[in-house]
Parts: C-alpha cells; sequence; structure tokens
C-alpha cells in the first residue's frame, strides 16, 4: 500500500514538473520545475530497483547539467517567450500529434501480449542496480559502448567549445582567415 | 506496483515533452523538452529492465543520460554562439542554416 502512495505522489510531481517546463512562461522557472521532475523520476528509479541510475540521475542531471542549463539561461536573459502565436498553425496540431500519439502508446500497452508487465517483475537478487552490478556490467558485458561514450562526452566538450568560441579574438588572431560575413555585429 | 503503471507514465512525460517541442519558440525551453522525451525513454528503459530483471536496461539507460548531456553541451554551445552573434533566439527566426 504504502508502495502505491509513494508511486502516485512521485508520478503526480513528475507529471506537474513536465507540464511546468511545457507552460511556463519564464525559461528560467522551466528549468527549476525540470528540476523538480528530475528529483520525482530519481525516486522513481528508487521504486524500480535501480539504485545507482536514482543517484546518477541527482547528481549528474539535477545538479550539473541543470546548474549549467541555469548559467547559459541567465546569460542569454530569461525573456518571457509567448507560445506560438495564434495564426501559427503547429501550435494547434502540435498538441492533438502529442495527444494522438498517447492514446496510441497506452493502446499498445495495456493491449501488448506482454504478461509480465501486469506482474512487479522477475525476482531479482539483493544486489540488483548496485554500483556494484553497473559496473561489472560496464566493465565486462558493455566494455565498447562505455568506451564509445566517454569519447562521445570527449568529442561534445571540444564541440561546445569550438562553437561558443569569441570568434572576432579568434579571426584577429588568425589574421582575418574568416570571410568578413563571419561576424554580424 | 505494476510494471505499466511505469510504461503509462513514461508514455505520458514523453508526450508532454513531445507537445513542448512542438509548441515553443525558444531553443531553451524546446532543449528542456528534449530532456524530458529521454527522461521518460529512460523511465521505460529501466522499467522494462526490472520486468526482466536484467541489468542490461539500466546500462542504456545510462548511456542514455550520457547522449542528453553531450545533446545539451552542444546545443547550450549553439545557443551561446547565437547570443553572440545578436541574433534573436528564437526557432521561427532562424529558419537558414548560414549565420
Amino acid at each position: 500500500m504504502a508502495e502505491q502512495i509513494v508511486f502516485f505522489i512521485a508520478a503526480l510531481l513528475a507529471i506537474a514538473g513536465a507540464l511546468g517546463v511545457v507552460l511556463l512562461q519564464n525559461p528560467f522557472y522551466s528549468v527549476l520545475a525540470l528540476v523538480g521532475h528530475l528529483l520525482a523520476l530519481a525516486v522513481l528509479f528508487l521504486m524500480l530497483r535501480a539504485e545507482f541510475l536514482a543517484a546518477a540521475q541527482i547528481v549528474v542531471y539535477a545538479g550539473a547539467v541543470m546548474v549549467l542549463y541555469v548559467f547559459v539561461t541567465a546569460y542569454v536573459g530569461g525573456s518571457d517567450d509567448p507560445l506560438r502565436p495564434q495564426g501559427g498553425a503547429i501550435a494547434r496540431i502540435g498538441p492533438l500529434f502529442a495527444l494522438a500519439l498517447l492514446v496510441e502508446i497506452t493502446v499498445a500497452v495495456t493491449g501488448s501480449g506482454l504478461a509480465a508487465l501486469d506482474t512487479h517483475g522477475a525476482r531479482v537478487e539483493p544486489g540488483f542496480g548496485s554500483p556494484a552490478q553497473i559496473g561489472q556490467l560496464l566493465l565486462q558485458k558493455f566494455l565498447v559502448p562505455f568506451e564509445a561514450a566517454s569519447f562521445l562526452l570527449l568529442v561534445a566538450a571540444v564541440g561546445a567549445v569550438v562553437l561558443a568560441r569569441r570568434r572576432r579574438g579568434l579571426e584577429d588572431s588568425d589574421g582575418g582567415g574568416e570571410p568578413a560575413g563571419g561576424v554580424a555585429v | 506496483m505494476d510494471i505499466a503503471w511505469f510504461v503509462i507514465l513514461s508514455a505520458f512525460i514523453f508526450c508532454i515533452g513531445m507537445a513542448g517541442v512542438l509548441t515553443r519558440r525558444n531553443p531553451l525551453v524546446i532543449l528542456l523538452c528534449l530532456e524530458l522525451m529521454l527522461n521518460a525513454a529512460n523511465l521505460a528503459l529501466i522499467a522494462f529492465g526490472r520486468m526482466h530483471g536484467s541489468g542490461d536496461g539500466q546500462i542504456f539507460a545510462l548511456i542514455v543520460v550520457v547522449v542528453a548531456a553531450c545533446e545539451v553541451v552542444v546545443g547550450l554551445g549553439l545557443i551561446v554562439a547565437i547570443y553572440r552573434r545578436r541574433l534573436p533566439i528564437d526557432v521561427d527566426e532562424l529558419s537558414e542554416l548560414r549565420g
């Protein structure tokens, strides 16, 4: 019984956070709503016996990535951003698409032949989802994806530095290597 | 709790994120909505991993987190570059690839 209560509270918080991200006008509040959403999701991960991922979700996502968002939002200026003007066709059709997809997935899940969907899941040993098990899987069964992910992170870091660099400073040191149209001030 | 509840919840979150991507104009908010969609996928992956009692789903979710972090870094770098160019931060205005 306590499990159901925790699930419904966390699920309601997660959906409320998601709606807040989409509906709030100020991007800064959207970021804060996403932090609440991520914390609620971490509780759900714990209920699914994914303790390491719940901790990683809080530390990496709600901690590091959201701080990045807050910095960029403060830098760019959280201007109030109206939803699409009434004339936009996508603004009217977009939510309909989302609703259609939701109905589709719900029908697919409830009508699926997966008998295990209506159970609590398979019986698992006590160490399931612990850092030890995740580490063992990462370094034995999934070594190649693990290395690829680390390389991807390196590429993304270098790419972000290249994208966000000061172009004018670079042009000066290059001696005008870029075309004159490169900087529009 | 039955696994189906988690899957339905993840469908809800995914669709909310998709509606946000389709209707918002600020690229920052669009990135946030993409995060919502990725997190919904994570929840489904972990729920199905729990259903089968194997840790593989959690590894997939971990890789998705890494890819999401890369996407955020590159996307925010693009937004900062757009801002430096004094261009409007609005995906309807930014419809060309060339600056």
